[in-house]
């Protein structure tokens, strides 16, 4: 089955954006992501056994001259709260692309206290939220936050819907 | 529980960072930064204050922009097991030009001198073997300590260092993280006019 468009647009995206390493968890809903970023011989794709390795994965390519970006799941959110006074304290650019559980025609009643938390826990911790919902916002969304991220050396987190990836269906 | 270490980490540092060339340096938060301090502040040190097992991950992120310098992670016991699963991830991603050397006390010396895994049977070098590394090591000497420098600016080395757990005198890096963190770039070439 093919990706739908706007996850290859959201490649595309990044690339536009320079992003030269990309840190992720796996989700589903980044699995067409982390593909691409395997496939790309102009892309470090470095797969992490936690979300705040991305963190610190991102700024020591800041300081090496690169830009990364970090894909993870809502889930780890959480994770990373103490590293993000890495980026926050050190005045550097982060760009994570979260896809959301817990929140849009949840199943799973574990993903709920996370995913609704998400938002309200970036914001504490010093990071930009920028939803996106649709389709037709994604690529675009993840392009401004890339943007904000690196030309105003904040970090920015995309929150990718459950109503734009789909909610995740367990067959009973 | 583990014999403690005997070597002096100050010596272990200065060892490691005579005459440093063009090695780009992460330290863990504590006493590392200290005693890289110790050894010489320089622009390409770059100190973690804080953000506690991020250290490796760091010096990941640095050896893959900049795959033709050196690159050397120097942080202690407590930080690196907070990152412990970032010794999984760094042998995976397979770094050539990424070393890191713990400077192993037993100790969580900034909050009491409290025993740490390493005190009491966890060995990170068996860890990080089993993670993947192919090159790893532990002095237990200043001999041994001498012949891993070559090592750890040449190989993807884990290295774990005895040291003794008695504290040094106090030796602050600056702890802004913008000034670090543009110095470091400056002093690398990458920042921006």
């Amino acid at each position: 089955m093919s990706p739908p468009p706007w996850q290859a647009e959201v490649y595309a995206a990044l690339k536009s954006a320079g992003i030269r390493q990309i840190g992720y968890v796996p989700d589903a809903g980044h699995a067409h992501l982390i593909e691409a970023a395997h496939a790309d011989p102009d892309m470090q794709a470095v797969v992490l056994t936690t979300e705040e390795e991305g963190i610190a994965l991102a700024a020591g390519a800041w300081l090496g001259g690169q830009r990364a970006a970090l894909l993870m799941q809502s889930s780890g959110v959480g994770n990373c709260i103490n590293m993000l006074s890495l980026p926050v304290n050190c005045r550097m650019p982060l760009l994570t692309l979260v896809t959301m559980r817990g929140e849009w025609g949840e199943f799973n009643p574990w993903q709920v206290p996370m995913g609704r938390a998400t938002p309200a826990v970036l914001t504490a911790a010093g990071v930009h939220v920028h939803p996106a919902d649709h389709p037709g916002e994604a690529a675009e969304t993840v392009a401004a936050a890339a943007a904000l991220a690196f030309d105003s050396a904040v970090p920015v987190a995309v929150l990718f819907g459950q109503r734009l990836i789909g909610a995740k269906v367990f067959v009973q | 529980m583990n014999a403690p270490g005997a070597l002096d980490r100050r010596a272990v540092v200065a060892a490691l960072l005579h005459e440093p060339g063009d090695l780009l340096v992460v330290t863990g938060l504590g006493a590392p930064g200290y005693d890289a301090a110790a050894a010489g502040d320089q622009a390409l040190n770059f100190y973690l204050w804080g953000a506690m097992g991020g250290a490796a991950m760091v010096g990941l992120g640095l050896a893959l922009a900049q795959p033709d310098r050196r690159v050397l992670v120097l942080t202690g016991d407590g930080e690196m097991l907070m990152g412990i699963g970032s010794l999984a991830t760094i042998a995976v991603a397979g770094a050539p030009n990424l070393a890191i050397a713990v400077l192993d006390n037993g100790r969580y010396g900034e909050t009491g001198a409290q025993h740490s895994h390493t005190a009491q049977g966890t060995d990170l070098a068996a860890v990080a073997s089993a993670c993947g590394w192919r090159s790893t090591a532990t002095a237990f000497t200043m001999a041994e300590v001498e012949a891993l420098r070559a090592r750890l600016l040449s190989e993807p080395l884990f290295a774990v260092i005895r040291i003794s757990p008695a504290e040094s005198p106090r030796a602050l890096p600056p702890r802004d993280g913008a000034h670090l963190a543009d110095r470091f770039r400056r002093a690398l070439g990458v920042a921006p006019p």
